[in-house]
């Protein structure tokens, strides 16, 4: 196995991707921490919701001739509601049964939603429509890079801070803090806990549309079960950032990006196994420091 | 006026009868005790009352803002809530992670009148509110001394504190009826004697309304006007604390075992 010194120019390219696939991973992350954090659900329907938007945009743009950003707007707000409906649908009712219930109506809910787009979608790849704004290469210090290496982060900055502001200054957030730790006492201060969790998966899964825009114009091929694997690296990333917390999620998300690229840039031999490297990863933390880096104590006690 | 009501409520859980055909009511300013041995339906009782239950049998009737009574049986806590009913717990639960004052925040809630969109756009008029109720659950704290804690963990603060701020937090929800359930409970006689003091300056102040359970029966002889007593679910005696102190029944079953435990 050979260690490969890369150049400066490589290096650069480097850290720069593993900023932009960090910022993916943390804005789907996101998603399972919250619902983690309110439900204490490891919601698996999240990558499938993440492969919809997807889906949705690309028949947006080809179905109505849409330019892309009434396509990825419309996108964002079709998974926004998606959110909400798989939560009506399979969780809502199981609110007052057994944890593990929900769990298989979780994993229920990813398998036909898996299914359903084979059947609706076919099996056969699609293409993500090309944006060449975010597309075009272009040279930032000699070093080569796609426009949207650079905007992903920005987004996601902007995303992340406009979350943590409204979960930490604004009632809603409160409200959302003081469900996850106690919904009958929340309820009877007179919060609508139904509403916060509508509210919470609205939230995740319209940060997860975001995060499947950018993947898919990062990596345009479209099919039944492309949300699996970012969905499980998101899932993992949350974890290792301590699942329920938000900020662990983003720390998470920017870790497993940087191990991930540096492997591939460093031990190019071993980049074959990145994806089996994030499972080994997972398995580690989960035996070493359960609760993740910033991990959310109160929520393991009560799990 | 009639502010609360419970006709024949009934409460079982499986073969066990918590609460049976209680017959209780609150009047509009009262300070009304439910007083009764340990598993003697009282706070079963609350949490028909808040809608964590739904009694088995009969009904709870809550007046509204015009006087009229109208059923709450089965309705939702936070509906409850809104309906002007705010209760505290026996054993505390503030919200853990978060600050005295949010903590009070949460309980604000279901006045916000900004949806969503306007908080994540962060306009004029929910700046506006969110200051508003900012103050507002300054105010609340400063009443109960809590001023200073504000950004203080909610479950690091000393035990009566924690107590306070409970009731600061029930008080946010701008109630008509206040139930407190053993607000005196772990406290040692001299905060027992400020507590009643500060029940009755909250009283008078916030014209509340209050139903409380309570074991020191200095507080209750002290400052309600009516007393219910409770056994095993079932109502064994309701009258004025000198009826009470008097009944044969009450003595038997409750007051002369609570001399023995208070010492």
């Amino acid at each position: 196995m050979n260690v490969l010194i890369p150049s400066m120019e490589q290096f650069v390219q480097g850290i720069a991707n593993a900023l932009s696939l960090g910022s993916l991973y943390s804005l789907v992350a996101i998603g399972y921490t919250m619902v983690y954090g309110i439900l204490r659900l490891i919601n698996f329907a999240h990558g499938e919701v993440f492969m919809m938007a997807m889906y949705f945009v690309f028949y947006v743009t080809t179905l109505f001739q849409a330019p892309w950003y009434i396509a990825f707007i419309a996108g964002i707000v079709g998974i926004a509601l998606l959110g909400i409906v798989i939560e009506r649908a399979a969780y809502k009712p199981l609110r007052n049964a057994p944890r593990i219930s929900v769990l298989i109506s979780a994993i229920g809910v990813s398998y036909l939603l898996q299914n359903l787009a084979v059947v609706c979608f076919s099996g056969i790849p699609k293409q993500f429509p090309s944006v060449p704004l975010f597309q075009d290469v272009i040279i930032v210090g000699g070093v080569h890079i796609q426009r949207m290496v650079i905007i992903v982060p920005i987004i996601t900055a902007i995303l992340v801070a406009a979350l943590l502001y409204l979960v930490n200054h604004t009632k809603m957030g409160i409200a959302m803090r003081a469900a996850s730790r106690d919904f009958d006492t929340s309820r009877l201060m007179g919060i609508n806990v139904n509403r916060v969790i509508s509210i919470t998966f609205c939230i995740g899964s319209l940060l997860a549309a975001v995060g499947a825009i950018m993947w898919g114009l990062k990596y345009p091929k479209i099919e039944p079960y492309v949300g699996v694997m970012p969905g499980l690296k998101c899932f993992i990333a949350a974890v290792l950032g301590g699942i329920g917390s938000i900020g662990g999620a983003v720390i998470g998300a920017f870790l497993l990006g940087f191990i991930e690229i540096m492997l591939v840039l460093f031990l190019p031999g071993l980049s074959g196994y990145k994806d089996a490297f994030a499972f080994v990863l997972l398995i580690i933390i989960l035996l070493v420091k359960p609760t993740g880096l910033l991990g959310d104590k109160a929520g393991v006690d009560k799990a | 006026m009639r502010i609360l009501e419970t006709k024949h409520t009934t409460m079982r859980f499986g073969g066990v009868t918590a609460v049976e055909d209680l017959n209780l009511y609150v009047d509009q300013g009262e300070i009304v005790a439910i007083i009764g041995p340990n598993g003697a339906g009282k706070t079963t009782t609350f949490n028909m009352m808040t809608g964590v239950y739904a009694p088995t049998e009969g009904q709870i009737m809550l007046a509204k803002k015009d006087g009229n009574l109208e059923d709450i049986t089965g309705v939702r806590p936070d509906l409850i809530a809104k309906r002007g009913v705010a209760r505290t717990f026996q054993n505390i639960r503030l919200f853990s992670e978060l600050t005295a004052l949010e903590n009070v925040l949460t309980a604000q809630h279901l006045h916000v009148k900004s949806n969503f969109a306007t908080a994540m756009l962060g306009l004029p008029q929910y700046k506006k509110e969110e200051r508003a109720f900012r103050k507002r659950a300054m105010e609340l704290l400063e009443i109960v001394g809590l001023a200073d804690q504000a950004d203080s963990m909610a479950t690091s603060l000393p035990y009566g504190q924690q107590r306070r701020l409970e009731i600061a937090r029930a008080l946010a929800t701008d109630p008509r009826l206040l139930l407190l359930d053993e607000p005196a409970a772990g406290m040692n006689p001299q905060e027992t004697q400020e507590l009643t003091t500060f029940v009755s300056q909250i009283h008078e102040q916030f014209g509340l309304t209050i139903l409380m359970i309570e074991h020191h029966m200095q507080i209750v002889m002290d400052i309600s006007h009516r007393i219910y007593v409770l056994d095993f679910g079932k109502t064994i005696a309701h009258g004025t604390p000198d009826e009470i102190k008097n009944n044969e029944r009450v003595i038997d079953a409750y007051l002369g075992v609570a001399e023995d435990a208070e010492g």
